[in-house]
């Protein structure tokens, strides 16, 4: 609760930021009476009295289309931070305690991860399955984003290993996975908080990518989505502000908040992992 | 002869990075449930489904992986013809060879990556060790500045600067290679018109490269300004620009790692980017050949990307080893 006064204000605006677009994209599609995909009004009525953000170019409403879109990109984006981060711990904390051979193995099949663009794997995934629900994208990108954390953790791991308590921890005969939950992941808590909003981060940002080259969820509108289609008709250039701006400014504000929130995180906790480093 | 062997190590990396990439690029679109093919055949088909397209499909997919035979030696197949720049021809804008079409499609890429790379790598690494070193205000809004610039996905950027620079101020045109009507060509009028229809794109790779290498060096360089050198040059009255020189050379060598992580994400990103200005490139290559399910683009892209990005995070590697005296040091164990 210290560090947390101790935090920037921009860290405060932030979060109050990100908070508050989640809470339209958890509230809106429930207050919303008519779907994303319904067709309300003529094609690109601009914001007014009846369409608070106007319509895209089949007369669906831009409003409803981005609440369900926030709403989607916000869960795929949740989905593939969490099975990110728990990939990544894991196999950080694999790699780093055990050492040897094992290391060896996850650290190479990591670094080849890393230097292979996720993108591409993704877009070789997604164009393979026919169809792409919701949670199958959220467990491609999820799948492709952990080398990241898994480096990361692996070098805290290995350092934080060689401190004495984890060492009489072990000479008093507790178990490997005791040692870990106790010893070592405590430790980590600040460090995983920070990689699971930079995972959010990343998966809202691949989502988006690969939506906007079409190969979005089906079925649904994500963020994404709606830019995909704000491009490929032509909205940029007639002029049709609200059709492609609506997308582009709640990405923006997702990704920009979410980075703030990271980086705000790492001036307060950071020291602590660098005395941490020092250590090895 | 250590730096021999720290680029042979590397090559062994890359080689098995390479292998797992060309791997994936040709077992991923099999390994998943059902028969890969029809699918395949089945979705490029969908909407225009004449015989005679049907018939062209299913004899390029077999020339081209050598269906009737087994997966290890349709895989061989791939490989060989992969290696002779044999990626079979387009479905969409049959009967285009694939190579041609990326032929065609590379130059503007490059053009626009290139430039924007290197000049963003300079000029936001300066920015970030001038940062660094000056604090206060002009820290904090580079800072914050930057953070938006790499927050901000690349085409969302792109997006406001074709609407705020093209449509709004029509001061550019609002995308393309060139003007309707004019065709490629060696003259200076149609450089002029590449040019002008050039700059916008670049313009918004450059600002994202600037942000995200600002950040960086910014974060890096921030503790060496508290070095000894630092506050010995300082008391010796050495000029700012001689003590930024100092710490941008000193910050550099992680940076460098940093740009070499960061290529993939780049080149995605800036492919992107083309797609927003309907740029010619192989970014616009690619939608185009998504949207009509033109998997032998699709795959040849892919592929190609892999390789600029091993092959370019290998040179950084290799340049990384000739710059830093630590790592030959290191590596024939003298620390």
């Amino acid at each position: 609760m210290k560090a947390l006064k101790a935090l920037p204000a921009r860290f405060h605006i932030a979060a109050a930021v990100f908070l508050l677009i989640a809470a339209a994209g958890v509230a809106g599609p429930l207050a919303a009476t008519a779907g994303p995909g319904d067709l309300l009004g003529g094609p690109f009525v601009p914001p007014g009295a009846d369409f608070l953000l106007g319509t895209d170019h089949l007369g669906r409403s831009v409003g409803v289309q981005l609440v369900h879109g926030i709403r989607t990109s916000l869960y795929i984006g949740l989905l593939a931070g969490v099975a990110g981060t728990v990939l990544g711990v894991l196999i950080g904390t694999l790699a780093g305690y055990r050492g040897g051979l094992a290391d060896e193995i996850l650290m190479g099949l990591t670094n080849i991860m890393i230097t292979v663009p996720a993108i591409i794997v993704l877009l070789l995934l997604s164009i393979s399955l026919d169809t792409r629900s919701v949670t199958v994208m959220g467990i491609c990108i999820g799948a492709v984003s952990w080398p990241w954390t898994a480096r990361a953790v692996r070098s805290q791991i290995a350092s934080l290993r060689q401190r004495e308590h984890v060492d009489i921890a072990r000479l008093s005969g507790s178990r490997t996975w005791r040692i870990i939950a106790v010893e070592l992941l405590p430790y980590m808590m600040s460090y995983i908080v920070m990689a699971f909003v930079i995972q959010l981060y990343g998966a809202i940002l691949a989502e988006a990518a690969l939506s906007l080259l079409g190969l979005g969820p089906s079925g649904t509108a994500s963020l994404g989505v709606m830019l995909h289609w704000a491009i490929a008709w032509e909205s940029i250039r007639g002029g049709q502000w609200w059709v492609f701006l609506t997308p582009t400014v709640f990405i923006t504000a997702i990704t920009f908040s979410l980075l703030l929130v990271q980086s705000s995180l790492d001036t307060v906790f950071n020291p602590r992992l660098r005395v941490g480093k020092a250590a090895r | 002869m250590a730096l021999l062997r720290h680029i042979l190590s590397k090559l062994g990396w890359y080689a098995a990075a390479f292998a797992a990439a060309l791997a994936l690029n040709f077992f991923l679109p099999r390994l998943l449930p059902g028969n890969p093919v029809d699918t395949l055949i089945g979705q490029a088909l969908r909407g225009h489904a004449s015989s005679e397209t049907k018939q062209r499909v299913y004899e390029t997919y077999v020339a081209e992986f050598g269906l009737d035979q087994g997966l290890w030696s349709q895989f061989l197949t791939y490989i060989g013809k992969t290696l002779q720049g044999d990626f079979g021809t387009s479905f969409s804008r049959y009967p285009a060879e694939v190579a041609t079409m990326i032929g065609d499609a590379l130059p503007w890429t490059i053009a626009l990556q290139l430039p924007a790379v290197l000049l963003g790598w300079i000029i936001g690494n300066l920015v970030g060790a001038v940062a660094a070193y000056r604090r206060g205000g002009f820290d904090r809004s580079v800072y914050l500045s930057s953070l938006f610039l790499t927050a901000a996905p690349y085409y969302c950027l792109a997006v406001l600067l074709l609407y705020g620079l093209a449509v709004a101020l029509p001061l550019f045109p609002t995308g393309g290679g060139w003007s309707f009507g004019n065709s490629p060509e060696w003259s200076a009028m149609f450089a002029v018109d590449a040019v002008s229809h050039w700059f916008l794109p670049f313009l918004s790779l450059l600002l994202v490269f600037i942000g995200g290498q600002a950040i960086g060096m910014r974060s890096m360089a921030v503790y060496e300004v508290d070095a000894d050198y630092v506050r010995f040059a300082e008391s010796f009255g050495l000029p700012d620009r001689k003590i930024v020189g100092y710490i941008f050379r000193n910050g550099m060598l992680p940076q460098i790692t940093g740009l070499a992580l960061a290529i993939g994400t780049l080149v995605g990103g800036a492919l992107l980017t083309e797609i927003v200005f309907s740029y010619p490139g192989i970014g616009t290559l690619l939608y185009d050949a998504i949207l009509n399910k033109d998997y032998p683009v699709i795959q040849a892209v892919t592929l190609l990307v892999l390789i600029v990005v091993l092959v370019a995070n290998f040179l950084v590697d290799v340049l990384y080893g000739l710059i830093d005296p630590r790592i030959r040091a290191a590596e024939r164990g003298e620390r």
